[in-house]
């Protein structure tokens, strides 16, 4: 499967939220990078990334996800994942371990969470003591712009 | 005969892959038969196999393949529709055509044997479609017992072998004689997927990058053996880079090179005489552009021979030679390569063509009647369109022009025909050098790089001083600025893209072109130009309509590409002010024909002095320090190299020499290099009227001007620069 209801998941933080996303789905994991500005973006699209001559676009999770947001102090983590539209820069608060995960403990969100969350999220998995939601990096993606036009009016 | 060779090999390596993509079209098909895309596709690959087939002399394959398109040529049109004996049949053809090719390399000839079935399969599926077959229940019977012996056709070709081992050339069987069925051709060339060498341009273009930043460390370390190691990588990563790029450029002529035979067999075929004349063979081009106009140019080569050039005896009694005569020509120009395929033949007739798209209905007879003769000669380039009076098996089913047209507008490229009746016809294709580089200028708003495509960069304009306060006019709220007496229509950067306004004490215009109207773009700093490797941006920032892509910069950063109709159209510059524009051009069109654009600048003692601004490649400044001298001769460093300088108060001494800090020199770039006029002062941009001029009697001059009521010279740049490079040896 490869979409983390089974199988690993590289995990990190946001918010206070842990999130998943499948590990096959994820280019590499990176420090905080100097970004360019796009004027006229989308809210979430923090910047353009170098990343070793590809161009990668970094979308800030705390603002697709409507969370409070990030202290300018604190620099966030590079997530690059592949999608549809190429690669794409998911900025995190931390990165969290790779953990292997289990069709057992997953279920689909319940009806009363968020849509912002629950239309980018495919399920979330019951650890112990813990929730992790796994996100859907394609539909994440895909939806951002017509969200956050949404949102900016 | 090695060159026979290679462009036999070519076309096999070729033509196997066009098999596998019939392979996956044809089954495609099957599931979506009226898909238009698809029959487009099939139709010009089979369509391409036959053309070369055709003047390579295999006729057994061109007689097969010119039934199945036939075939293609009524699907295409939708005259008939795909079902299953039709695909199987068309399967047939490409195993058919497959085993040929097995054949024509093994043995160098295509084999003998019979294919009179599937012809006679295809011939009939083709005539199956007449009204009186064409009731539901007629194909059932008839198709039936047919596929059979069809699927059949394709049979191993080893049968064949003994049979035309007679007929091969020695040298041929030789050596295919270890080889085994194989296809050995396509294993001894390593094709590369593009988008892997653009790749591997990439990784190298951040090699350099981090060698630099290695460099830079290198030398504030004092480690001898840190040091020849970076100096081991620095020469490494050069040599690795110059390796990549040359993977990607080849010459022109590669292509070329199979012309005249092309062109030989097919004058032969319609009984003409041409000859083919090559200028700027060895023109360097990136390969997927190479790629990309193979197609192209031979179609309008072929053309050119079928349509352009007439018979022997046409020619006679026109008074020209006997001999037809195809010019290609290639050249750099501007960062593009420009190239010509001139035919001196009868020419496009205008009326003809009119007459044609209006019969095929591609225009209206009113539409036509308004068009210039030098318009009605682009109709060619519509979709459809052949003036050819009936199908040969060279030209005239409609694949022509319009391909042409579409395929170099793909590559960022331009067509233009030319044609004058009995003169001939000239076609002239402008292309992007390489596809990934562009040289563009970076401008500065908000603390953010931009990048501003050149070719849509008309000028630059910067006012200070008064100039900046007062120079910028608004129409109730619309800023202008008048530029040499006309409105030149400003869009703020920073408000177009939302960033804060900086108020500073000058204020940079960058005239740009959108749309045939020229705006200009107001921004905070101007910086260098630089040549960009354009990338495309993801689908979430692709909707935004004012950048056209971002580039990586030379110190690793990502700067965001202008797109300048977009930046026109979001500033609301264009629409009417279009046809406000044209209308203006229309109302002066005599002042364009008799003036000249002049750069005017004070020389010592504040002479007036100009020089033809087409003669102008830059405008530098350079610090008075910089100034060093070779040879006895004044030059700076720039660019890698040295320019000789002409210091216009040397050359034409008059009252006090000039003092100050700043060179301001004017660069000129001449075939034989480039050259510097060391100026007082740039003044402005003038158009004077040159009728009015008086020739000069001294030397270096060309002619003097009154502008703005002061006598003006005007330099001879030739004359001066022969002067300053006769002295300087670099």
């Amino acid at each position: 499967m490869s979409d983390a209801i089974q199988g690993r998941c590289c995990t990190f933080v946001v918010d206070g939220l842990l999130l998943g996303v499948d590990v096959l789905k994820v280019q590499e994991v990176i420090r905080y990078q100097e970004m360019t500005r796009v004027p006229g973006a989308p809210h979430v699209v923090t910047g353009l990334i170098n990343l070793r001559g590809q161009l990668v676009t970094a979308l800030d999770l705390r603002k697709r996800l409507e969370l409070s947001p990030r202290n300018p102090a604190d620099l966030p983590m590079n997530v690059v994942v592949r999608t549809d539209d190429g690669a794409t820069s998911l900025l995190v608060d931390d990165i969290g371990d790779v953990i292997a995960v289990d069709r057992d403990t997953f279920e689909r969100p319940p009806e009363t969470v968020d849509a912002v969350i629950r239309d980018v999220v495919t399920g979330v998995h019951k650890l112990e003591g813990r929730l992790l939601l796994v996100l859907d990096v394609d539909a994440l993606v895909a939806s951002s712009g017509a969200a956050c036009r949404d949102g900016e009016t | 005969m090695a060159e026979m060779d290679e462009v036999l090999r070519e076309f096999l390596v070729e033509s196997y892959e066009n098999m596998d993509r019939l392979d996956r079209d044809l089954v495609a098909l099957e599931e979506r038969p009226t898909d238009r895309e698809i029959l487009g596709s099939i139709f010009r690959t089979i369509h391409t196999i036959k053309g070369t087939c055709g003047f390579l002399g295999f006729a057994r394959l061109e007689k097969v393949t010119h039934v199945g398109e036939n075939l293609l040529a009524r699907l295409r049109d939708g005259t008939l529709t795909v079902d299953a004996p039709i695909t199987t049949a068309l399967l047939a053809l490409v195993d058919a055509v497959r085993a040929m090719l097995k054949h024509i390399e093994a043995h160098g000839n295509e084999g003998v044997r019979d294919d009179a079935a599937l012809v006679a399969e295809l011939v009939r599926l083709n005539d199956a479609s007449t009204p009186s077959v064409a009731t539901p229940s007629a194909p059932s019977t008839p198709v039936a017992p047919k596929p059979t012996p069809v699927a059949e056709l394709p049979a191993p070709p080893t049968p064949t072998t003994e049979a035309t081992a007679p007929v091969a050339t020695p040298a041929v069987h030789g050596a295919s004689a270890k080889s085994g069925d194989d296809s050995k051709v396509s294993d001894s060339n390593v094709r590369v997927d593009v988008g892997l060498l653009d790749k591997l341009m990439n990784l190298v273009g951040e090699l350099v990058l981090a060698r630099n930043q290695i460099l830079q460390h290198a030398t504030a370390t004092r480690d001898g053996g840190f040091a020849a190691t970076t100096q081991r990588l620095n020469l490494i990563t050069t040599e690795l880079q110059e390796g990549v790029m040359k993977t990607r450029m080849q010459p022109i002529g590669n292509v070329w090179n199979k012309f005249p035979r092309v062109v030989r067999d097919l004058a032969v075929l319609c009984g003409k005489q041409v000859r083919v004349e090559m200028e700027g063979k060895e023109t360097e081009l990136d390969r997927t552009i190479i790629e990309a106009i193979k197609d192209p140019l031979t179609h309008i080569v072929r053309n050119s021979v079928d349509h352009g050039i007439e018979t022997a005896e046409e020619r006679r009694r026109k008074g020209k030679p006997q001999e037809g005569r195809i010019l290609l020509r290639a050249y750099h120009e501007g960062g593009q390569v420009n190239i010509e395929i001139a035919d001196d033949g009868g020419g496009v007739r205008a009326e003809r063509v009119k007459a044609k798209a209006v019969e095929k209905g591609l225009i209206t007879s009113e539409a036509a009647a308004r068009m210039s003769d030098r318009e009605a000669v682009t109709l060619i380039f519509l979709p459809g369109f052949s003036t050819a009076e009936k199908v040969t098996n060279v030209s005239g089913r409609g694949v022509g022009m319009d391909v042409v047209k579409t395929n170099i507008e793909k590559i960022g490229g331009a067509v233009d025909v030319t044609s004058r009746p009995d003169a001939g016809t000239t076609i002239r294709i402008k292309i992007p050098l390489t596809l990934a580089i562009i040289p563009a200028l970076l401008v500065g708003c908000d603390g953010e790089r931009f990048a501003i495509p050149q070719a849509s960069l008309l000028e630059l304009v910067r006012l200070d001083g008064d100039a900046a306060t007062w120079g910028i006019e608004s129409i109730r709220g619309t800023p202008v600025y008048r530029l040499r007496g006309n409105l030149l229509p400003l869009v703020r950067l920073n408000t177009v893209l939302g960033l804060p306004e900086r108020r500073g004490d000058a204020v940079n215009i960058v005239v740009l072109q959108a749309d045939g109207r020229p705006f200009g773009l107001v921004v905070d700093a101007i910086s260098d130009t630089e040549e960009i490797v354009v990338k495309p941006l993801g689908k979430l920032l692709k909707g935004l309509p004012c950048y056209a892509g971002a580039a990586i910069m030379g110190d690793g950063r990502v700067a965001l590409i202008l797109d300048v109709l977009g930046l026109a159209r979001a500033g609301r510059v264009g629409g009417d002010s279009r046809d406000r524009a044209a209308r203006q051009e229309r109302e002066k069109p005599a002042k364009a024909s008799t003036t000249t654009s002049l750069l005017l600048v004070a020389a010592a003692g504040g002479r007036r002095m100009a020089v033809p601004l087409d003669l102008v490649a830059r405008l530098e400044e350079f610090p008075r320090h910089a100034l060093e001298s070779a040879a006895g001769r004044p030059v700076v460093q720039y660019r890698d190299g040295l320019l000789p300088l002409v210091d216009l108060a040397e050359r034409f001494p008059s009252a006090a020499p000039q003092a100050g800090g700043t060179l301001r020199v004017v660069v000129h770039h001449g075939p034989e290099g480039a050259v510097g006029f060391i100026v007082e002062q740039i003044l402005d941009i003038v158009d004077v009227d040159v009728a009015s001029a008086k020739p000069a009697k001294v030397p270096g001059l060309r002619a003097s001007v009154v502008v703005l009521g002061r006598v003006t010279d005007v330099l001879d740049v030739p004359a001066l620069v022969q002067g300053a490079l006769e002295t300087v040896e670099i």
